[in-house]
């Protein structure tokens, strides 16, 4: 049953009609299917319900075309860095031919065309966040981005980097998916840098695909620096854990425009665990929404997800957690937490936590707040000397912090902590 | 050093201090002592610049100044110290991360040049070891999860630091055990000097025996009602406070 009716949706069809035999047609048609069942969400979807894409979208902008500017990018890493600029995956831009031993990495343009039948159904992912039409949307349209294959046992010890960027100087959407997949017991770590080089409200759809397979360990950071105010970007993360394997994960979210990160993952094997933290730096209008949806399907599963919010002006605050513990997956360990800090009176925060628990014996439990910076904390701090702004600045990074402890790479971590610096100190000098 | 006089004090629309007179000196340590609910903690509070405890009338003057007016980090500066009756837990920041900030805060409020690390190491560590303070006490978040004798030990640790012209102890003996107790008097006394002044407020007694005041001030219904030597204590210790709230309702 097709219902398209939209202005956005005919041209998404026609963007659809271009992508449909650029490789993986089935897995594109199936996409297109799906997101056609429901359209561009609106607030009346229910998980969609806090952020009006529709709305927001309008007229979807041009699909991107291949830019060849040749670019300098500044490096914020010491990592090994694969770019992915205006939907199309750059190796003159990357360090591909620098990758150590153990790690495979090609476009996803090319493994789409060759077709080989583990990656493409490692990509399609139809057993998690297959309800959601934009996912959906971003499987029919994807574009390019990078597959790597990360061979059992091996160690990694330099960070890859993951960088997809807009630079066009007008509007453009961008659909980009990157597939990671980690062998038996290998161990890497992974910089998710999703950020706009230009000014030009873009509409970036873009999704990261994990596979652990038992006993595998990564350890994930994304970097979500939204673009200007009307750009919108939708960034999926899912995630299939095996037997034993962990990701250990972290998220900031800052700058401007519409930002939805939604994160579906699944514990598919017995003794995987699950860390999805992340921290919001919300100024101007930002909106940032992150949904996530943690499906226990496995015994002696464990997750954490530790999330705050830290939301100035108008900028607005989504959480939607949703915990999943299925019949079989007894022993399940679960903890979702959610705070967040308005520091202005028109900043708002939406908390949604949800648990599905159909085992009996499971230790699961959700958190919720949403509060002002604490009178008796400011009076102490300034009592001892600090100026008022500056207590505020050190309880709000204070307030970050607990979302970060769980993060084991000092050098990231460090990088996190002077994103957070700059956005206080710009916070203090206004 | 510290001139309070004539101080009304009101917390939303009620009357806490009532006309509270009060003359400290350089070098003294002065005892307050009374019952619960008679604006001890109040009088902490409007010392060192509490929000919401606003004086109505009279005046607070820190060395000839006037500090009512001033801000309480600005007031930090000047050298007004309280240590907390009930010390605030600061999730998420680490202890040295703050009494670095703090430290500093105040020396560029005063014109110094702020404090490099490795002297800022070196003075931290040598006070926290004078109290018996772990150094992986430092690398933990301030005060949480501490238990009630790590954060009075805690608010002596940032009192030596900071070095204050006037410290206010607001009932920094409730709930320790003695060898705490002995501990923190330790620190206090190790502080005691002719340029500094002590407010030191509490219910009993014992801590006195631990830190010698020179002076015992008798604090009830709002006021100082009288004061002495340090044989008032050992009086108010015998006789409780039964006249002063019998004198205040004749």
């Amino acid at each position: 049953m097709i219902k398209l009716a939209s202005e956005a949706e005919a041209t998404l069809s026609s963007f659809y009609e271009e992508m449909r035999d650029k490789g993986a047609p089935r897995l594109r048609a199936a996409g297109w299917a799906a997101f056609s069942e429901s359209g561009v969400p609106n607030r009346r979807v229910e998980s969609w319900h806090y952020t009006d894409l529709k709305t927001a979208m309008g007229r979807p902008a041009p699909l991107a075309t291949a830019s060849r500017a040749a670019l300098s990018l500044p490096r914020a890493h010491d990592s090994l860095r694969l770019v992915t600029l205006d939907g199309v995956f750059r190796p003159d831009l990357s360090d591909a031919a620098r990758l150590p031993d153990g790690v495979v990495v090609q476009s996803l343009r090319d493994a789409l065309g060759q077709g080989e039948p583990h990656v493409l159904s490692a990509l399609a992912s139809a057993d998690i966040g297959a309800q959601d039409p934009i996912l959906a949307l971003n499987a029919a349209l994807m574009q390019d981005g990078v597959v790597i294959q990360i061979a059992s046992g091996a160690a990694i010890d330099r960070a890859i980097e993951l960088a997809t960027l807009a630079s066009a100087e007008a509007a453009q959407s961008t659909y980009t998916r990157a597939l990671v997949m980690l062998g038996a017991g290998a161990r890497a770590t992974v910089i998710e840098t999703l950020g706009a080089l230009s000014l030009a409200p873009a509409q970036d759809n873009s999704a990261l695909v994990l596979r652990l397979a038992p006993g595998a360990r990564l350890d994930l950071v994304t970097h979500l620096s939204g673009g200007v105010d009307q750009a919108i970007r939708v960034a999926s993360l899912l995630t299939h854990l095996d037997a034993g394997a962990m990701i250990n994960s972290f998220a900031l979210i800052e700058g401007e425009g519409l930002n939805r990160r939604q994160i579906f993952a699944r514990l598919d094997g017995e003794k995987a665990k699950a860390v999805f933290n992340g921290a919001t730096l919300g100024r101007g209008r930002l909106h940032a929404d992150t949904t996530l949806i943690i499906d226990h399907a496995m015994p002696c599963g464990e997750s954490r997800e530790v999330f705050r919010n830290i939301l100035d002006d108008q900028s607005v605050g989504v959480f939607q957690g949703k915990v999943i513990v299925r019949p079989g997956a007894q022993k399940t360990d679960g903890v979702m937490q959610s705070k967040a800090l308005l520091l202005s009176e028109q900043a708002a925060m939406n908390n949604k936590p949800e648990l599905e628990i159909f085992a009996d014996d499971v230790q699961c439990g959700h958190g919720a707040t949403c509060g002002r910076l604490d009178k008796d904390q400011l009076f102490y701090l300034t009592a001892r000397g600090l100026p008022r702004r500056e207590a505020e600045a050190l309880l709000i990074e204070g307030f970050a912090n607990e979302a970060m402890d769980a993060i084991e790479d000092e050098q990231l971590k460090a990088f996190l902590s002077d994103r957070v610096s700059a956005w206080l100190s710009r916070r203090i000098s206004r | 050093m510290l001139e309070i006089k004539d101080l009304h004090v009101s917390v939303g629309e009620r009357e806490i201090l009532k006309g509270l007179t009060l003359s400290v000196k350089a070098g003294e340590v002065a005892a307050i002592m009374g019952p619960n609910g008679t604006g001890k903690s109040t009088l902490s509070y409007v010392i060192a610049g509490r929000e919401g405890y606003e004086a109505t009338t009279g005046d607070v003057r820190l060395n000839g100044e006037n500090i009512l007016d001033l801000d309480p980090s600005e007031r930090a500066a000047k050298g007004v110290f309280l240590a907390f009756q009930y010390p605030v837990e600061i999730p998420g920041v680490a202890t040295m991360t703050f009494l670095k900030a703090a430290l500093n805060a105040q020396r560029r409020a005063r014109g110094e040049p702020e404090l490099q690390t490795p002297e800022f190491m070196k003075r931290v560590k040598e006070a926290a070891a004078s109290l018996g303070i772990a150094q992986d006490m430092l690398r933990r978040p301030l005060n949480a999860g501490f238990s009630g004798g790590e954060k009075k030990r805690m608010e002596i640790l940032q009192m030596a630091l900071l070095q204050p012209r006037l410290a206010i102890l607001d009932e920094t003996d409730s709930g320790l055990d003695i060898d705490a107790l002995r501990v923190v008097a330790d620190g206090v006394n190790a502080l005691r000097s002719p340029e500094r002044a002590f407010i030191v407020i509490t219910h009993y007694q014992r801590l006195l025996e631990y830190i010698r005041p020179d002076s015992v001030h008798v604090m009830a219904q709002g006021r100082i009602m009288r004061s002495g030597g340090p044989e008032l204590a050992l009086e108010l210790e015998e006789r409780g406070y039964q006249d002063y709230i019998a004198q205040e309702a004749a």
